[in-house]
């Protein structure tokens, strides 16, 4: 009996070792190696076609991979099947039994395994997702964020090792999105089971993970906690993905005490080496918007120690709580400046000299050869290549 | 404004309760062809086929002197009385071909449903393919396969298999014609039901722990229950009053209800006794019909 009731003994960490999937000759998923603590909110953020179901669907056993293994602690369940894991699914559109009521929905997992005595269990369970008055009504009759929450209660009640969750807000409005954010962060909290949980969308899994994984094309390209990855992206395709950064490429001219030195375009820039994510010479300099100050050139004020741009503003956008600054350097890049409204003082306008600058701590340095566009929202990308004028064709 | 409005709406008011009302009874307009076949060819007919159910002979014992309308409830009890074992037999013989019909046609739909790939609209033209030939046409064949030489027939004899040591002429090919003719009409609807059902419900019955056959019994199968309901209406209700098989297929006494009506019609020509059997057996038909579907589309139904 106690088996269902309780999460017996530690819960287990889930690895990857080197799980590969090809559908032909397409590599969806390509040799990751994964770790995922026991008890953690583990997210992984990739934009669409990245991987990331195909990734939840082998842990799951619902796809099976073409190379690698995937355990639980020490068990290896690569070829089990699915109802011979300890895993359970949130699945992208719930795919709730519509023939069923929610009470047998959330009791199947208990019923397939021969437990007699579901009523406590279930009803518990409908407390925790604060649906016990919907226990007779059928899925149809649900609302969406209703439906939702029958979705990880069915899964949740089976205490798995791991717990899958594919998108699972994708489907709700903005602000039912944000709530259920909370909730399920409340009940992951309670529960203590690893939550997977695979978006698309950023600051959702900044917002919900202890540890989130920013993959691309197949692969993991980092990973770490939400405020680590944001301020040290180590690829110009998470510096992109996760917010915006100001890039510019250039060249190492000296390494000394823990600093690396950049020029770029007869600029010089001062980056921690611990924050420098390759060896080689050729170093992207990278900066957050909201890391930079800008001045008018005129009262620019004491710029020792700090990296400094020059540049004139071609765009100002007052929106409250910050303004957004569009900064045109002398050969042409546009900066992005995210400026807090502290002082009236600190207003500069269109058309305005200013300088930019910004601490070296919260530089960061690229391997040379990223793509600078890597992760960009196509949208915004879209927007910036507009600014040219119209070609008539 | 505000002041133009109210004149405005005053003015337009009665047009637009015209238009509305003639909105309003378009879909109806839409059921008139309908009805009116129905009409023509239903509901007269049945009609004219109720009063000649309760028609009397003219000159007692020689229909050739023709009939005339009374109100003989005592055919209804002659027919039942002389001919309720073909009646049991039609409903038995279509009982079992029915269920037949369904254990092949279920495998077939849910492989074309779920696992057929770019095959599937070949499947289903397959399927429906025996519909180019005609249904006596196709009944003939089966006559030819189930011949006491066919092969089919001497290799079941081989094996031992046959209790008269053949197949034509007794209630089991009978059966296997009904069965074989009516399957399209099973295998369609079903099709249709499986076709809908979201596979990922099927992947979430493997991950809450059902084996393949459990998460089969408690979600595809409950899943494609308005197929099954749909199926076997489809091929019981024909099946029960179908002549063409028995005749062919069967012995004189595999007769069911179909060929006895026939008969009646056109050899014996005892048009009131061959009214009642008729209605008899859609009173019957119906209310199998009503019971199924009260058990069926209870709970289980979607
Ligand atoms: N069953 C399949 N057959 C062929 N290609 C597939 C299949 N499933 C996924 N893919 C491909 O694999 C890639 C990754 O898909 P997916 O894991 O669904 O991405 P994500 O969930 O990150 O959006 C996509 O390019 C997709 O087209
Ligand atoms: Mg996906």
């Amino acid at each position: 009996m106690a088996r269902t009731q309780v999460v017996t003994g530690q819960v287990e960490d889930l690895h990857l070792v080197g799980l590969t999937k090809r559908f032909g000759t397409m590599t969806a998923v390509d040799a990751l190696d994964l770790t995922i603590p026991a008890g953690s909110f583990f997210a992984l953020l990739g934009p669409s076609g990245c991987g990331k179901t195909t990734t939840l669907r082998m842990v799951a056993g619902l796809e099976d991979p073409t190379e690698g293994a995937i355990l639980i602690g020490e068990q290896d369940v690569t070829q089990l099947r699915p109802y011979q894991r300890p895993v359970n699914t949130v699945f992208q559109s719930y795919a709730l039994f519509p023939h069923l009521d929610i009470f047998e929905n959330v009791a199947f997992g208990l019923r397939r395994r021969g437990i007699k005595d579901v009523k406590k269990p279930v009803e518990d369970m409908l407390e925790l997702v604060e649906l016990g008055a919907m226990a007779r009504r059928k899925p149809g009759q649900l609302s969406g964020g209703q439906q939702q929450r029958v979705a990880v209660a069915r899964a949740l009640i089976n205490q798995p090792d791991v717990l899958l969750l594919d998108e699972p807000l994708g489907a709700l409005d903005l602000k039912l999105r944000r709530q259920m954010q909370i909730e399920l962060k409340r009940i992951q909290t309670e529960v203590g089971i690893t939550f997977v949980h695979v978006t698309h969308d950023q600051e959702e899994a900044m917002t919900m993970a202890d540890t989130v994984a920013v993959m691309n094309n197949g692969r993991i390209e980092q990973m770490g906690s939400p405020v680590d990855i944001y301020e040290n992206p180590r690829t110009a395709f998470v510096a992109n993905f996760l917010g915006q950064s100001n890039l510019l490429p250039g060249q190492v001219v000296g390494r000394e005490d823990g600093v690396t030195v950049i020029s770029a375009h007869n600029a010089t820039f001062r980056i921690p080496t611990a924050r420098v994510a390759t060896d080689g010479d050729s170093v992207v300099v990278g900066v957050r918007p909201e890391k930079v100050t800008v001045r008018a050139k005129d009262r620019a004020g004491d710029l020792s120690g700090r990296n400094v741009l020059e540049g004139v503003v071609t765009d100002a956008s007052f929106t409250g709580l910050s303004t957004q600054y569009l900064v045109r350097t002398a050969w042409g890049q546009e900066l992005q400046v995210f400026s807090q409204n502290l002082s009236a003082d600190d207003i500069v306008r269109l058309g305005d000299d200013v300088v930019v600058s910004w601490d070296p701590i919260h530089s960061f340095g690229l391997d040379g050869a990223s793509d600078l566009h890597a992760g960009m929202d196509k949208e915004l990308l879209a927007l910036q290549s507009g600014d040219e004028p119209a070609q008539v064709g | 404004m505000p002041a133009v409005v109210p004149s405005a709406a005053t003015a337009h008011g009665s047009d637009e309760a015209t238009v509305r009302r003639s909105r309003r009874s378009t879909p109806y307009l839409l059921l008139a062809p309908g009805l009116g076949w129905l009409a023509v060819f239903f509901v007269v007919p049945l009609f004219a086929s109720l009063a000649t159910s309760l028609q009397v002979p003219l000159v007692e014992g020689d229909p050739d002197q023709g009939y005339t309308q009374g109100f003989a409830v005592q055919n209804y009890v002659n027919a039942i009385t002389e001919y309720w074992p073909q009646f049991l037999k039609s409903f038995l013989y279509a009982g079992i071909a029915t269920l037949l019909a369904l254990c092949i046609a279920y495998p077939l739909a849910y492989f074309i449903a779920f696992h057929a790939g770019k095959w599937r609209n070949i499947m289903l033209i397959l399927v429906v393919a025996p519909f180019f030939c005609s249904f006596l046409i196709r009944t003939y064949a089966w006559k030819t396969i189930l011949a006491d030489q066919s092969p089919v027939t001497q290799f079941l004899n081989a094996l031992h298999l046959l209790p008269d040591d053949r197949i034509l002429n007794t209630p089991l090919a009978v059966i296997t014609g009904i069965a074989y003719n009516f399957l399209p009409f099973m295998t369609l609807p079903l099709y249709a039901a499986l076709e809908r059902i979201d596979f990922r419900l099927i992947e979430a019955g493997g991950d809450l722990y059902g084996s393949a056959w459990t998460t089969f019994r408690k979600v595809t199968f409950p899943l494609s229950l308005p197929g099954v309901v749909a199926g076997t209406l489809l091929t019981f209700i024909p099946a029960v009053g179908d002549f063409i098989n028995a005749q062919l297929l069967g012995s004189v006494k595999d007769k069911m209800i179909g060929n006895v009506i026939d008969s009646q019609f056109r050899i014996v020509r005892d048009y009131p006794m061959a009214s009642a059997l008729s209605f008899l057996l859609m009173a019957a038909t119906l209310t199998i019909v009503f019971l199924y579907i009260r058990r069926a589309g209870t709970d289980d139904l979607v």
